[in-house]
């Protein structure tokens, strides 16, 4: 695609092996990045392509081997010596200071602590932000930022430092289809320019779109290493699962009453996060209702008024063609409302507390208590009949959940909002950050609840997934939300269009 | 109302209010320091003791005033570095690291007083630091007294309160100590270290605490008590909340709360000290601190990383 | 550095690390010693004989260590829900200030015991309940307002002490009036200075584990402590659990201070406590917030502080080697906690 093949080697990273505990999360890993070449780095979830990335950049120490950048050996644990050599890196969770200035969060860490500010600071950051393309404004705000705007700042600080490899871990993430057009534009100009980058992602079709060559890990080592004009998607997700599983897709169906019904909803704005704007949306019986839509569009608040967290300000709220008086997470569950939290950590477990513990964190008033008297013994059965159906691998029910997998973790989690047979289900990106297997599961059980006659919710950032699982899809952006699509109606780029908000000015939205 | 109105016009009363703003600027400033950086330093009223002891001591085993501000520092600097070597790298909790400290520093300083003066009842005196006599100005009607008749550590309490806020706004130091309180993250994947520079502001700023405790023994008054800090740092835990955790805001509202504290203190001789009981004009400034806060509750822009501890392993 | 969390750690590291943290605290007690010019090891020795070495010894140790299961108690239950309460020593006059308003004649017996104690706790959780609401509803700090309400308390008891509440035959020392005997705690066995308010104390410490172990408020206080999110997300009355946590938390506290007037004391001066709501953080730290545990560090405590006033007399140590060995001690002791869940690894 750009720059010359068989040009000068930039990076080595020789035989890097890491390991956490009983884990190797890289074992015995090589790569090479010549100049002017995009590298893509494929596994899945828990491959080891971030933390291979985190010992690059210095944030790790590798156990053994050795990085190499221009030729010159790379000092262990020191980010600032990445920087210096000429590396740097994109974060998938953003590593800017919303207090500061976009010009403050690129200047920060370049000049000596003790030294005056650099007064060429700010015509640098416009010439590099007009060169690739970059569109931001460097006295903004960063807190108030759009995503993909802080995307720009986070290669800005990057080039601004006038670094030569660039490493983006799964910066498509949080993106629409047009916006990762634009990002893929921009590397191409990096490219051309002489730079060098490492592209980590999941997402085949992006990975044809964009790389040179692909680097597929698997369970921490290389398993294979293709030139992307020589291979196709088929024989990447081959390699990149081992052939081991294919996600299960959903055979239409057809759909029942209206279980969920909420109708003009509007939610304050939250700091940079838009509320929702006069919101209509039905949840049906054995339909999964697919809501597609980049992060921090407003599926968060749709999510707590689902999930009883909070009250619409405005418009409102049914159940069963029912008005209910109170709305809270207690209510929410007493009407058949399950949950699976966006955030398994934060949200949906104790990390201290046991299995038992997390088992009856929803129920334990209702079923598993008599008159303010825990009742433990059936607290354990309960929990150990969750391990059991929903194959959770763990000792046992006392073990501390912060030891489990997220995979296991979120059986857990799966385990005790189905088990009181809810007809709706909330499921707010129910498979982020799990490895295939535990993916199929989660959404076969989620398949296998919409055909008992379930609502489903799936709140998802991924596309693929959406597409994949729904039977309606309607796309969150700016707090508005699209009209419901039938499955297979949509391509992605036309939902992409929803997701940029691009659609809605004519629509004039449900 | 009249006298109220006589005690604000009067000359002595101003510089009352700017002697008792000094030691709160100076550990307000401390411990703004601390939190921009994201750490809540709860050691704050200890180590205004260990500063007022300190200083004190050294000055009466001979050694010169400025000799005593500088142990009072380097003293406070040692405090801060056990509350941040035990809150930054090991991450313990700041609410109990921080209340050890104070009751380690407070428990040092009276096993310390006792050791060195076994016998004594009433402390030794010192003499203390003596207002400048600044030409021309100090001789101004009522500003003379008002303004210009002050010690030198109190013109340095408010170049301290200038140099932190020119450092944090206008140099890459401070831009780093903001961001670091902010977003950790960020910090180090600009090659720079977040341990190092946590626990660099909390030696700081607790070196200027520390420097606001011995603004009492080496200015304020001439000897050490084991109650004389009495709560002082409690307050300027509020008043940097008050501030907003801007230096300048929290440099009027030290002066603002001095004004209350030096009102009281003159309103206690006037009818109304008849009528109510003295405890009540003792009680103001922890009434307006509890008040300060209630106040800024809702408005203050928080540093969004105070008091969470970052550990490079959980990302 | 880096801490690396260790998934099953053993026996020896959960025992042997806080077992290190008491050495180290003795290895700071002799090098504290030898400073003043001591032996250290008579020190230490002396330390232990003024605790435990006779019966009047250890009835005073115990006598020291009622008010600190109190606090200790009171510091264990809101820790526990990660509430903050630094204001035990408030709560603690509190209870005492009712204490005397009840039982100077206010109300006779038999009911006096029972009306008052249940008053002070009362009394206790509702000075916390301040401070909690503003934490709920507006955001502040509880850690501040309950520092700033101890002082403030402090100039409310000593107004009181000067005024209403002073004892007209107390020849000018700012004292209260003598509790009526119907409202003093009697003994435990006649003839031996130990008052009920200890057995109290320790049936206190009973009910608390029960509450954390059996109950749901105690799985409730125990979520919301470890993390609020999770617990809202689940369906708990975050809010509302908080408050029943400060009106325990502010009613054990105040027995602290109800006991000693009643049990000991017998009036209220304003040198009823000697910061026993601070030293009750300390219990319930080394504790590790057990309700059970804070019975067995509050004589631990006690005994430190009982053995060090023998044995400033006797060694010319000052007393203050008590408080410096407290706070040794908790800042030892959480660092080791910390080390028995963490490892810490290079880069």
């Amino acid at each position: 695609m750009t720059g010359e093949k068989g040009a000068e080697v930039v990076l080595r990273l020789d035989r890097i092996t890491k390991r956490f505990g009983a884990l190797t999360a890289n074992d015995g890993v090589s790569l090479t990045l010549r100049r002017g070449e995009v590298v893509a780095l494929l596994g899945e979830n828990g491959a080891g392509k971030t933390t291979l990335m985190n010992i690059l950049f210095g944030h790790y120490v590798a156990d053994e081997g050795s990085v190499e950048v221009f030729g010159q050996p790379l000092p262990p644990g020191n980010p600032r010596a990445a920087l210096a050599a000429g590396v740097g890196m994109v974060h998938q969770h953003f590593t800017l200071a919303g207090n500061l200035t976009v010009l403050d969060n690129i200047r920060l860490g370049t000049e000596g602590l003790w030294s005056r500010s650099d007064a060429g600071a700010r015509e640098k950051v416009e010439r590099l932000s007009r060169d690739f393309g970059l569109a931001v404004h460097p006295d903004a705000k960063v807190g108030r930022l759009s995503v993909g705007e802080r995307q720009r700042v986070e290669i800005l600080k990057a080039l601004y430092r006038d670094a030569r490899v660039l490493i983006l871990d799964e910066p498509t993430a949080v993106l629409t289809p047009q916006e990762s057009e634009a990002l893929f534009a921009t590397l191409r100009k990096a490219t051309g320019l002489g730079l060098s980058v490492i592209f980590i992602s999941h997402k085949l079709h992006e990975v044809m779109a964009i790389a040179d060559r692909c680097v597929v890990l698997r369970h921490g080592r290389v398993v294979g290493e293709v030139d992307t004009h020589a291979t196709d998607k088929a024989a990447l997700a081959a390699l990149m699962v081992g052939g081991e599983l294919s996600l299960p897709r959903a055979e239409a169906r057809a759909a029942g009453a209206v279980l969920m019904r909420i109708a003009g909803v509007s939610t304050p704005n939250r700091g940079a996060s838009p509320g929702l704007k006069m919101v209509t949306l039905e949840l049906r019986a054995g339909q999964i209702t697919g809501l597609a839509g980049v992060s921090g569009n407003g599926q968060a608040a749709l999510a707590e008024i689902v999930g009883g967290l909070a009250r619409p300000a405005e418009g409102r709220l049914s159940l069963h063609g029912q008005e209910p008086k109170v709305w809270t997470p207690g209510e929410a569950l007493a009407r058949g409302v399950a949950r699976i939290p966006e955030d398994r950590h934060h949200q949906g477990s104790i990390a201290d507390f046991d299995l038992t513990e997390n088992a009856v964190l929803e129920g334990y008033r209702t079923r598993f208590s008599r008159r303010g008297w825990m009742n433990w013994r059936a607290a354990r059965a309960f929990a150990e009949g969750i391990i059991k159906g929903y194959d959770v691998r763990c000792p046992g029910p006392s073990t501390r959940i912060r030891l489990l997998s997220g995979g296991n973790m979120q059986k857990l989690i799966l385990g005790r909002a189905m088990a009181v047979g809810p007809d709706i289900i909330l499921a707010n990106q129910p498979v982020r950050g799990l490895d295939v297997g535990a993916i199929a599961y989660v959404q076969s059980q989620l398949i296998a609840a919409r055909d008992r006659g379930a609502a489903v919710l799936l709140i998802s950032e991924d596309l693929d997934e959406i597409m994949g699982l729904s039977d309606i899809i309607h796309v969150m952006s700016q707090g508005r939300l699209s009209p419901g699509f039938a499955r297979g109606t949509m391509t992605a780029a036309e939902l992409g269009l929803w997701m940029a908000g691009q659609k809605f000015e004519g629509a004039h939205a449900a | 109302m009249s006298e109220i109105v006589d005690i604000l016009i009067s000359a002595s009363f101003w510089a009352a209010v700017i002697r008792i703003a000094s030691p709160l600027i100076l550990a307000t400033m401390g411990e703004l320091i601390c939190e921009r950086a994201g750490v809540l330093n709860l050691g704050i009223e200890g180590i205004m003791v260990i500063g007022a002891f300190t200083g004190w001591m050294a000055v009466y085993q001979g050694m010169p005033l400025w000799g005593g501000v500088a142990v009072a520092m380097a003293a406070g600097m040692l405090f801060g570095l056990l509350h941040s070597t035990l809150t930054v790298p090991f991450g313990l909790s700041q609410h109990v690291v921080g209340l050890g400290v104070t009751l380690f520093a407070t428990a040092s300083a009276s096993f310390a007083y006792r050791l060195m003066l076994p016998e004594v009842t009433s402390p030794p005196k010192i003499e203390p630091f003596q207002p400048l006599d600044i030409p021309v100005l100090s001789d101004l009607p009522w500003l003379g007294e008002a303004l210009f008749s002050q010690t030198a550590l109190t013109w340095a309490a408010f170049a301290v309160a200038g140099l932190v806020a020119f450092t944090l706004y206008r140099t890459p130091l401070g831009l780093a100590v903001r961001a670091v309180g902010e977003n950790p993250a960020a910090v180090e994947a600009q090659g720079l270290s977040v341990t190092g520079l946590r626990i660099g502001a909390v030696m700081v700023g607790s070196g200027l605490m520390a420097v606001g405790g011995a603004f009492l023994t080496l200015s304020a008054f001439s000897s050490f008590f084991f109650e004389m800090v009495n709560g002082r740092g409690w307050i300027c835990v509020a008043l940097v909340v008050f501030g907003a955790w801007k230096p300048g805001k929290a440099v009027l509202g030290a002066i603002l709360f001095a004004a209350f504290d030096a009102l009281q203190i003159r309103l206690q001789q006037t009818e109304l000290g008849a009528v109510l009981p003295y405890q009540l004009f003792l009680a103001l400034p922890f009434i307006l601190s509890i008040l300060a806060l209630i106040l800024m509750s809702r408005r203050a822009e928080v540093p969004a990383a105070l008091m969470v501890p970052y550990n490079k392993g959980e990302r | 550095m880096r801490l690396e969390p260790i998934a099953n750690p053993s026996a020896a590291r959960r025992l042997g690390l806080p077992a290190l943290a008491l050495v180290a605290t003795l290895g700071v007690a002799m090098a504290l010693a030898l400073v003043a010019g001591a032996n250290p090891f008579a020190v230490l020795g002396q330390i232990a004989t003024g605790a435990l070495g006779s019966k009047l010894a250890v009835l005073e140790t115990l006598n020291r260590a009622t008010p600190l299961i109190f606090t200790g108690l009171a510091v264990a239950v809101a820790f526990r829900a990660k509430l903050w309460n630094i204001g035990a020593e408030a709560q603690l006059y509190a209870g005492a200030i009712v204490a005397v308003v009840l039982g100077t004649g206010a109300l006779g017996s038999p009911l006096v015991l029972p009306v008052s104690a249940l008053a002070a706790m009362l009394a206790g959780a509702v000075l916390l309940l301040g401070p909690v609401l503003l934490k709920t509803r507006l955001g502040v700090d509880e850690v501040v307002t309950t520092l700033l309400l101890n002082f403030i308390m402090l100039l409310f008891v000593s107004y009181l002490l000067e005024g209403p509440m002073k004892d007209p035959l107390g020849m000018g020392w700012p004292k209260s009036p003598a509790l009526i005997p119907e409202a003093r705690l009697p003994r435990i066995v006649e003839g031996l200075r130990l008052h009920w308010g200890f057995a109290l104390a320790i049936l206190a410490a009973v009910i608390v584990w029960v509450i954390q172990t059996r109950t749901t408020l105690g799985f409730e206080i125990r979520a919301v402590g470890q993390n609020p999110e999770a617990a809202r997300f689940a369906g708990m009355p975050v809010n509302a659990v908080l408050v029943k946590t400060a009106l325990l938390s502010g009613g054990l506290a105040a027995l602290a201070g109800w006991s000693e007037v009643a049990g000991l004391k017998g009036h209220l001066s304003s040198d009823l406590s000697p910061g026993f709501g601070y030293t009750g953080i300390i219990v319930a730290m080394l504790a590790l917030l057990h309700p059970l545990g804070v019975v067995v560090t509050a004589i631990f405590v006690a005994g430190i502080f009982v053995g060090s006033g023998a044995m400033s007399r006797a060694a010319g140590v000052p007393t203050y080697i008590a408080d410096m060995l407290m706070a040794t001690a908790l800042l030892f002791m959480v660092l080791a906690i910390l080390l028995t869940r963490v490892r810490v690894v290079r880069g």
